[in-house]
């Protein structure tokens, strides 16, 4: 026989500043009443279900939640929903096409065995994509890679294998 | 972790922002956020509201009028790293900018978000106090302008009154024949500097120092112009046992304790080698500058 418990006094609504947002994710309309404190990369998790935009520090510093804020990369854990109401993002589902076929990047990081457990790849690949789409010449250099990820943590390949996949990349879209 | 609980409003002219900031003690300004909101998810600042000033008319882009580079304040760091008509008129800034961060940061981080949040180890503040450049307030009263000397007193804290926002910055040109450089020591890149220099050098036709400017961060409470380094230099051909007196000069000058990243006699050690490679760079500049 099971005992009936007390149910949690939870409440329904907290009473929280919200907000009304309209934006344009992955090239659909996104409509939502958000609290005024929730981070684009919450957004983009619990409201919308896309969980390929990681999170890892919350402040800034891993890159793992970077995605692309009016084309530019950018961090979602380092944007208020409330912010970019109205503004176009872009997060890692969108980059394979609609066949599964895999974006020349995320191809580049496959050959080059540039990840291992992929946790901080999805924000790889955005800031690199990002950056691929910038109208100003890439250092391709070791040093140049290496400063073009400072901004992404990896915590498992040393990154030798991620800066050959740059290289391999920036091959495989004419960009060298 | 999550920020506390805040409103926030979006106002759509400079008066209504900065009547909703003068209205609440705790409210801050947001631009581009990548210092603020950082914070917040910490819980080290708890604004109670935040005052959101991106569609604020007239408070984009960059104006370079005669020898003044206007850096509106929600011009993001990125685009004013990549502005050709900046890089012209005064190619130390994307210098600097090079250091700030990460380019996901400084998409969304501006200018004068960096020099109000006023880091004493951040490069933007040492940039402007080295150019003697200033910052214009729009408070209750109107605007008025503050010079870059008066406007950091301590970490995180400026001049700036409680109901005022910053709308620009005005960074000076650089004179056609000086020679400039900024470089800093960090941990990882993008971190903040352990210490940072920035120089600028003139010579005169003997090629001697004609003006030497020097400022550095990370090494006390705020940026600081080197003022005794620079006298070591004045006057002379900055050969290398002048140079190494203003970099003792420069260690001197060190007032930051040991912290987490760096003991008071490593920065001190840092500083001075920065002063030395910077003057170096600069005076190299300044021979280049003024050939061409």
């Amino acid at each position: 026989m099971t005992r009936a418990r007390p149910k949690p006094a939870i409440p329904v609504d907290s009473g929280e500043p919200k907000i009304h947002v309209a934006l344009t994710v992955n090239g659909e309309p996104v409509e939502r009443q958000v609290s005024v404190r929730m981070l684009l990369s919450d957004f983009l998790r619990h409201e919308l279900g896309l969980t390929g935009t990681h999170v890892g520090c919350e402040h800034g510093v891993c890159g793992c939640c970077t995605v692309h804020i009016d084309g530019k990369s950018a961090r979602s854990c380092l944007a208020l929903v409330a912010q970019v109401d109205g503004a176009v993002i872009r997060t890692i589902e969108s980059v394979a096409a609609g066949d599964g076929k895999l974006h020349p990047i995320q191809q580049a990081f496959q050959e080059c065995h540039a990840l291992q457990c992929g946790y901080c790849t999805p924000g790889m690949v955005m800031n690199i994509l990002a950056r691929f789409e910038e109208p100003v010449p890439i250092d391709l250099s070791d040093d140049g890679i290496r400063y073009l990820l400072s901004g992404n943590l990896c915590r498992c390949t040393g990154y030798a294998n991620i800066i050959s996949a740059v290289r391999r990349a920036a091959e495989l879209l004419g960009r060298t | 972790m999550k920020p506390l609980l805040f409103a926030y409003r979006a106002p759509k002219s400079i008066e209504e922002a900065v009547v909703a900031v003068a209205g609440d003690g705790d409210a801050m300004v947001l631009a581009g956020g990548q210092s603020l909101l950082p914070a917040m998810n910490f819980r080290l600042a708890q604004p109670t509201l935040l005052v959101d000033i991106q569609h604020v008319p007239g408070l984009k882009g960059i104006a370079i009028a005669g020898d003044i580079i206007v850096i509106r304040a929600m011009t993001r760091l990125r685009e004013v790293e990549l502005d050709e008509g900046v890089r012209r008129a005064n190619p130390l800034i994307a210098e600097a900018l090079k250091h700030v961060g990460h380019i996901p940061i400084r998409n969304r981080g501006t200018v004068v978000g960096s020099l109000c949040h006023a880091d004493p180890a951040a490069e933007m503040p040492l940039i402007l106090v080295l150019l003697g450049g200033s910052l214009v307030a729009h408070g209750p009263a109107g605007r008025r302008e503050i010079a870059a000397a008066d406007f950091f007193r301590s970490p995180l804290t400026t001049s700036r009154r409680h109901d005022e926002i910053i709308v620009e910055a005005r960074f000076p040109a650089l004179a056609r024949d000086a020679g400039f450089a900024f470089d800093e020591v960090t941990r990882r890149h993008g971190d903040f500097a352990i210490a940072g220099v920035g120089a600028i050098v003139r010579l005169d036709a003997q090629g001697r120092a004609a003006t030497v400017r020097l400022a550095a961060c990370g090494i006390t409470d705020r940026p600081v112009p080197l003022v005794e380094a620079e006298q070591r230099l004045v006057g002379t051909l900055l050969a290398s046992s002048d140079v190494r007196a203003a970099g003792a000069a420069a260690a001197a000058a060190v007032s930051a304790a040991d912290d987490m990243h760096a003991t008071a006699s490593y920065r001190r050690r840092v500083v001075a080698a920065l002063v030395e490679r910077a003057v170096a760079k600069a005076a190299v500049r300044a021979k280049e500058r003024t050939a061409s």
